[in-house]
């Protein structure tokens, strides 16, 4: 158990410094590098107690997809972080109100099993023991058996707002030259190629 | 303490030592594949390629090595220093990290882990962040559009080759990659009642994936016809324009143990691993390792090939290419292998 837990320490560590560091560091860029240092330590986290799979999808989802994208708004977008920052001060009373009320249903979630040792029993899903059932398997079972209706819901609900970004952003531009592959493909010497007899000193 | 040293240090020393053997045979094999590269593409020139340095040319890669190493290193002035050298390291740790997962044989494996295909998936994804981090540290236009196009091309077709590995994992039913090696030994061919042959490998069964997968590393990788990125006589190179000496290199050798990366994975998933291609006594007596080399070099030839013959794509058809054709067509084949599966009762 040693072993297990001084990884433990170490990524705990590393991740609540980067997730300071994400918030106090000046320039934006750092900030998400940051981030994405903080998403690696959380994978090990989940690593340590199992989830195996949870970790690599938070690095191939967060890590490889979204914090890709934030990395291309910051570098792109002239933002001037200075001047947002100086009206941050007026909204830190929101901000810690939802910063408590996550602490406690953090608190509750974790606590409850010491103030009310019967709540465990109430989980619908229990998760199976390791040795039966790997925890990929195990995931799969919830999401694609037990749940599938909900599940198949929440990508459709993915899908609509997809699908409203393309059609808030796409505009066709009339003088554009595109290129159809079908059209060229299917061009022969026949359509593409005009054989004319010039004559002498006279052209076309 | 007895207990201490049995459990932590000797399983630990033993992985170090593993390690290190791994890393020297693939840094060894990266600098042959280097010189086979340029070897291929001078042959298919009609030219001799490098023949200087050793007998035929063999210790090229090593000349260019210390050349590398020797020359000084130019950090331009207005760059980010820290993340400037930061960008190289992150490539060449990342590519070279995934070999931990890779089994080379039968149990010839660092780490054997449950998810070890998504786990290269996940850190080849991480590899963008080198190119990125890369191109905005140079502080100049050139590197920070290559280095958006590189990224955009890696993001597109890593989709591509998530859906390709998914029809793999229905197939296999597992994981593990030596699982899916394994699942191998029998496919269509022992079916139809043949003995285990190279026919049972998924590359018959799923013979549409692999061309999508072989063409998606390519792009991938940002190999020809796909190396936009550094597309030398457009671009000068890319995001690497403003690297010199050892930083330069380490992206070089960061790009070429992901394309080594790409064909051990293509030789997992679709060429049957460490199995000989036919299952009779003397081709199972070759040690499995000697077949993954084979079949690994058998598909970095391919690579070579394609990049000695196919002219480079242009970049809306590079686009056009990944989103339009191949996603399409890998969802498809998800959606028609899984029921397959179901229907024929194959599932594992």
């Amino acid at each position: 158990m040693g072993l297990q837990a001084l990884f433990f320490y170490l990524f705990a560590f590393v991740a609540v410094a980067s997730a300071f560091m994400v918030i106090s560091s000046r320039n934006p860029v750092y900030s998400v590098l940051f981030l994405i240092l903080t998403f690696f330590n959380s994978a090990g986290l989940f690593l340590l107690t199992g989830a195996e799979f949870l970790a690599m999808i938070l690095l191939v989802v967060y890590v490889g997809a979204v914090a890709v994208l934030f990395l291309f708004v910051v570098m792109m977008l002239d933002i001037d972080f200075a001047e947002l920052r100086a009206g941050a001060l007026e909204y830190a009373p929101v901000g810690a109100l939802i910063g408590l009320i996550l602490a406690a249903e953090l608190i509750i979630v974790v606590g409850g099993s010491t103030f009310a040792p019967e709540i465990a029993k109430n989980i619908s899903m229990p998760i199976p023991p390791v040795s039966e059932r790997t925890n990929t398997a195990a995931l799969g079972d919830v999401l694609y058996t037990h749940y599938v209706y909900f599940f198949q819901i929440a990508g459709l609900v993915l899908l609509v707002a997809m699908i409203g970004a393309i059609v808030l952003t796409l505009r066709h531009k009339p003088n554009i030259k595109r290129q159809n592959i079908s059209q060229q493909v299917a061009r022969t010497p026949e359509t593409a190629v005009e054989v004319v007899k010039v004559k002498p000193g006279q052209g076309i | 303490m007895d207990a201490f040293i049995s459990t932590y240090v000797w399983p630990g020393l033993i992985m170090v030592a593993q390690s290190l053997l791994l890393l020297v045979a693939l840094l060894v094999f990266i600098a042959y594949v280097l010189l086979a590269d340029r070897k291929i593409w001078a042959a298919v020139q009609l030219r001799r390629g490098p023949n200087v340095v050793g007998p035929w040319g063999l210790f090229q890669s090593f000349a260019d090595l210390l050349k590398f190493v020797f020359k000084e290193p130019v950090i331009p002035a207005t760059a980010n220093k820290v993340i400037f050298l930061l960008a190289p390291l992150v490539s060449v740790t990342l590519a070279l990290a995934t070999w931990a997962v890779v089994p080379l044989n039968d149990g010839w494996v660092i780490a054997n882990i449950n998810v070890g295909i998504l786990y290269i998936f996940a850190i080849s994804s991480l590899e963008v962040y080198g190119i990125i981090m890369g191109g905005w540290a140079s502080n100049s236009k050139y590197p920070f559009l290559g280095a958006l196009r590189s990224a955009a091309q890696m993001v597109s077709y890593e989709v591509s080759i998530g859906f390709v590995i998914v029809t793999v994992l229905l197939c296999v039913g597992s994981l593990n990659l030596t699982d899916i090696v394994n699942s191998q030994r029998d496919g269509v061919g022992t079916m139809i009642g043949l003995p285990g042959s190279f026919l049972d490998w998924h590359w018959l069964a799923l013979f549409p994936m692999f061309v999508v997968f072989f063409i998606s590393a390519l792009a991938e990788t940002n190999r020809p016809p796909f190396d936009l990125p550094e597309a030398e006589s457009e671009l000068v190179a890319g995001f690497m324009v403003e690297y010199g000496s050892t930083p330069y290199m380490m992206f070089m050798l960061g790009e070429y143990a992901a394309i080594c990366l790409m064909c051990a994975l293509t030789t997992i998933l679709f060429l049957g691993g460490w199995l000989p291609p036919v299952d009779v006594w003397f081709l199972n007596w070759v040690p499995g390792i000697i077949w993954f080399v084979l079949k690994a070099s058998f598909v970095f030839f391919m690579f070579a090939m394609v990049k000695a013959f196919v002219p480079r794509y242009r970049y809306d058809q590079l686009m056009r290419l990944g989103w339009k054709v191949f996603l399409p067509i890998s969802l498809a084949m998800v959606v028609i292998v899984a029921f397959v599966l179901k229907l024929t009762g194959w599932s594992a």
